[in-house]
């Protein structure tokens, strides 16, 4: 059978509508209770009672998502200026940088509720925290791997640091970077949900967690899928931004 | 006469450890270079050669010696020369033209007036291309050429600022036999043309000798010249010649030598455990 450009464009919507056919007879089939398990029907169900809530806490998390994501790139992108381009910031940075990664974020949320209360500051905080480290690996990565050859031929000119940096580092780890984006975005959704389940008054977060605990399945269900959906949305904003910006790094075989 | 290029004894160690230790990368080199002068160095992989280039421009100081460029000595990075290796090492996010001029935004004087007289200087970067042979290609990406025009556009970022030294690393190892000797053609017309002074770096000894005004033998650790040759075939030199038995002979006598120092190895050897 051949594949065709239509085929592989509706795929992931066939694979969609094939998994939820799925669900929906598991959980017909087998009369699993909605509190335990609920099927697609009744989370649409829920999405259509609860609209507007659903709404408005998509929109807190959205936007608390976005401050911290947006945290992240600037420091992300800094932190991985600085220890691409110095042997000596990579060496002294690097172990510190990867323990801190390390530490699990939930254990953060609490401590940065003691020192920022209830409310936006751990949310956005917490989006940062998890989010920066891919970028900066990205970043430095890119630039830390330039050809030595391309350096000397630029060395030779009288090219300051500077000079390599911003004509061949820079443009060089922009692949790298969107890269790195598409993951920092949909971790910091996780950050941002995480901080709100944990010590949130509003959000995606709080709304799963509150309906949890009144064993509205179907409605944290419902929440859930809206997370899904905004970090695909913006997943999919970065790919359509890095193929507009660095087509030269897509030349593969794939016909993109 | 002053010599163009003037190395004097020089040796080099990578590093002060490696300097306690009288390990060198290259020892006792000597040469002098005319103007104009077309001189290649070959010898066996790991011997130094691409040491010398990063001496000859300035990127490393020698340890011992001295070294004198146009009367003056090397203090720093040449800016009086171009670089060229066996990666074209082109940058895929700008075009072939764009990459040509890429020298032109970082060196003196072209610099400082690149944005008012960019028209002139894309004009003059589309003649080198078209001088050889990639007219009609200045748009495209380097990813969208071959793996010799590549190196062509290479060479040409090499040359664009006028340097009057070229130094070419290599430049054909990676190119099949029949691009190589084009782009052979191509180097030998354009330094007839322009009179640069080229070292070109090879382990190719055909290549050396077709192009070439003196070949110098390089010996493997140490790095040192063993031979000097002087090759007199008359220019201009067709493909032709490299089938002559005047030819074949001199490269024969070079195998020679290279011959007798692989089966000589110097006194700083590999250790062999007893």
């Amino acid at each position: 059978m051949k594949i065709t450009r239509r085929m592989e464009r509706w795929s992931p919507l066939v694979v969609l509508g094939a998994v939820l056919l799925l669900w929906q007879a598991v959980v017909v089939l087998f009369d699993i209770p909605e509190f335990i398990f609920p099927s697609p029907l009744q989370i649409a169900r829920e999405f259509g009672a609860y609209a507007g809530p659903l709404l408005d806490a998509a929109w807190k998390t959205f936007w608390v998502t976005m401050l911290g994501f947006a945290l992240s790139i600037v420091v992300g992108v800094l932190l991985g200026f600085l220890i691409g381009s110095s042997r000596l910031a990579y060496t002294a940075l690097y172990p510190l940088m990867v323990a801190f990664n390390a530490v699990p974020k939930a254990a953060v949320v609490p401590i940065l509720v003691v020192w920022f209360g209830i409310g936006l500051g751990p949310g956005v905080l917490t989006a940062f925290l998890i989010s920066f480290f891919p970028i900066t690996v990205n970043i430095a990565t890119g630039l830390a791997t330039l050809e030595p050859e391309l350096e000397d031929v630029l060395r030779v000119l009288g090219a300051r640091r500077w000079d390599v940096l911003v004509k061949v580092g820079l443009p060089r780890s922009m692949p790298y970077f969107y890269g790195s984006l598409k993951i920092a975005i949909t971790l910091a959704f996780v950050g941002t949900v995480l901080a709100e389940m944990t010590a949130g008054d509003s959000g995606i977060g709080y709304l799963m967690q509150t309906a949890g605990s009144q064993q509205r399945m179907a409605l944290a269900f419902a929440g859930l899928v809206t997370i899904g959906a905004m970090a695909m949305a913006m997943y999919e904003l970065f790919s359509w931004i890095e193929k507009r910006t660095t087509g030269w790094a897509h030349r593969g075989s794939q016909g993109h | 006469m002053t010599a163009f290029v003037d190395f004097r004894n020089v040796w080099l160690a990578y590093n002060d450890e490696l300097l306690a230790a009288g390990v060198f990368a290259v020892e006792d080199i000597s040469l002098q270079m005319g103007e104009g002068e077309f001189i290649a160095i070959v010898g066996p992989s790991g011997c130094g050669k691409s040491t010398f280039m990063k001496l000859t421009t300035g990127l490393k100081m020698p340890s011992k010696g001295s070294i004198h460029i146009g009367g003056a000595p090397v203090t720093g990075p040449l800016k009086i020369s171009g670089m060229a290796f066996q990666a074209p090492s082109l940058l895929p996010w700008r075009t072939t033209l764009d990459n040509v001029l890429l020298p032109l935004e970082i060196v003196e004087p072209y610099r400082s007036n690149f944005k008012s007289r960019r028209k002139d200087y894309e004009a003059k970067a589309r003649e080198l291309l078209r001088s050889v042979g990639l007219a009609g290609y200045e748009d495209q990406f380097p990813w969208q050429l071959s793996g010799g025009m590549q190196q062509r556009a290479s060479i040409c970022r090499a040359l664009v600022h006028e340097p009057k030294m070229l130094l070419l690393d290599e430049p054909f190892g990676a190119l099949d036999a029949f691009t190589r000797e084009e782009l052979w053609c191509i180097l030998r017309d354009l330094q007839a043309a322009q009179k640069f002074n080229v070292i070109l770096v090879t382990h190719d000894l055909r290549e050396s000798v077709f192009l070439a005004d003196t070949v110098y033998v390089m010996s493997k650790s140490p790095g040192r010249f063993v031979v000097t040759r002087q090759i007199d075939l008359p220019r201009p030199r067709d493909l032709e010649i490299t089938y002559t038995p005047q030819f074949t002979d001199i490269v024969h006598e070079l195998r020679g030598h290279i011959g007798a120092i692989r089966h000589n190895p110097g006194k700083t050897g590999v250790a062999v455990p007893q």
